[in-house]
């Protein structure tokens, strides 16, 4: 998978949970749930569809590795088995 | 027989919309069943039936405007003997304004098919529905949201409902206010252990874990868990804590997690993680917005630092959770970095003096010292 597509994955979970976002809004290198208004629980709720949809669970003790929309790009791309 | 009307669903609410039937005529119900969808400054909300019966007679149409009180229904008892009346805490007397006409509608003799959040809208915006239905097809939000005009924003009803709440409180309940620092790495460290081996759909999030924290401390605090009514304290055996829920547009909901008193920390996690999910998409219950004993608002997501509430009458509390930040911390004679999270509490100061409120922070910060007590 390359690491475009798991941005557009990324995007999609983010805009399916918060509808009100506008992909523009999105700015890679930005902490996601501050920049975007996203709370812990729809942090949470974006780790788990990203979790079915690419097969990663992010555990706790990582998410400092996934704060921003780049982080996680770089994350997910090291860890999804083709 | 007994009437079932419409009910209060908050001190600031007039009428409602009864958007849609659940049940049809000779429909046997049962308590706690959602027999109708209403539609109020909160979104929409599912009314529950409060005894069993039969559905006797519907008598208003779907998307009628109706005064709190008004009679929507008539329900049968199943036999003479089981009947049971209506639990009188949530209805207000029938008022004689009660309507079975629509008042505000817009629509004439043709029932025109439109989504709830674009009725509101447009309801909002003074949209006549009928000019946007040439093609018979049903009417989504972004039709309505086209229409508008840029200077066309009045404050919403929501907006409008919490001024008056938010006023009438300020203006009645005497608040004190107290504040403690609480020392969260016991509990994060405890709750990291226990997320390890969950998947991440098991997670417990620290929001839910300071919940269960302040439901477990009222059991020992009882006078903060319950409301200020003629002039006394009227304590709830039940623990239903209303949680404040920003909605991402704007405005805010604080829905309840009924009987609180009864969860263990998963169970505290899943319905806090359902209500959060409902509050958003607009399914809440009537008892989740009208039972609150106490009410809960975390901004520590925000990067608050300490949260001084306003107490939503008639409870008599509210307890503000502020962010969890890395601080220095006196331990013995030592200087340490721990994860330090400031815990207010707004008390009325016609129901508790500041002891009962003290208490109720100093048990809070105790038990976040031992979470295991918490599971």
């Amino acid at each position: 998978m390359s690491e475009e597509q798991i941005k557009q994955s990324i995007i999609r979970q983010i805009v399916q949970i918060a509808p009100d976002i506008d992909p523009d809004e999105i700015i890679p290198d930005k902490n996601i749930q501050r920049s975007l208004e996203i709370d812990s629980f729809d942090f949470l709720k974006i780790l788990t569809a990203l979790d079915v949809e690419l097969g990663v669970a992010v555990p706790e003790a990582d998410y400092g590795q996934v704060d921003t929309l780049n982080h996680m790009i770089a994350y997910f791309a090291k860890r999804i088995t083709p | 027989m007994s009437t079932f009307v419409m009910p209060s669903l908050g001190a600031d609410m007039q009428s409602a919309v009864l958007m849609e039937w659940k049940v049809k005529e000779g429909d046997p119900v049962t308590k706690g069943m959602v027999i109708a969808e209403v539609e109020t400054s909160k979104g929409v909300i599912e009314i529950e039936v409060f005894e069993d019966g039969i559905v006797e007679k519907l008598l208003v149409e779907e998307e009628t405007e109706c005064a709190v009180g008004a009679p929507l229904a008539l329900i049968g008892s199943k036999d003479t003997a089981a009947a049971i009346e209506p639990t009188a805490q949530d209805i207000e007397k029938p008022s004689l304004e009660a309507s079975k006409e629509p008042e505000h509608e817009t629509v004439a003799d043709e029932r025109i098919k439109v989504s709830p959040a674009a009725r509101k809208r447009a309801k909002e915006l003074g949209i006549e529905l009928s000019s946007l239905t040439a093609d018979k097809e049903a009417i989504h939000l972004a039709q309505i949201e086209s229409k508008i005009e840029p200077e066309a924003i009045q404050p919403s009803g929501m907006r409008q409902a919490i001024a008056k709440a938010m006023s009438r409180s300020n203006a009645e309940i005497p608040h004190y206010y107290l504040s403690t620092s609480i020392n969260m790495t016991p509990a994060l460290h405890w709750l990291e252990e226990l997320n390890k081996n969950r998947s991440i759909q098991e997670r417990i999030l620290p929001a839910a874990l300071l919940i269960r924290a302040v439901v477990c401390v009222l059991k020992e605090v009882p006078q903060l868990n319950g409301f200020w009514k003629n002039d006394s304290l009227q304590m709830s055996a039940a623990i239903n804590p209303g949680i404040a829920i920003a909605l991402r547009k704007e405005g805010l909901i604080t829905p309840a997690i009924l009987g609180a008193e009864q969860m263990n920390l998963d169970t505290t996690m899943q319905t806090l993680s359902d209500l959060i999910t409902r509050t958003r998409s607009g399914k809440l219950r009537n008892t989740e917005i009208t039972q609150q004993t106490i009410t809960i608002t975390n901004l520590g997501d925000l990067g608050v630092e300490s949260v001084y509430g306003v107490i939503y009458p008639p409870q008599v509390a509210l307890v503000g959770f502020g962010r969890i930040m890395d601080a220095p911390w006196a331990q013995g004679d030592t200087l340490c970095v721990r994860k330090v999270m400031e815990a207010t509490l707004a008390g009325d100061h016609r129901a508790t003096d500041g002891r009962i409120g003290g208490k109720f922070l100093d048990k809070l910060n105790q038990i976040l010292q031992t979470p295991e007590e918490l599971r």
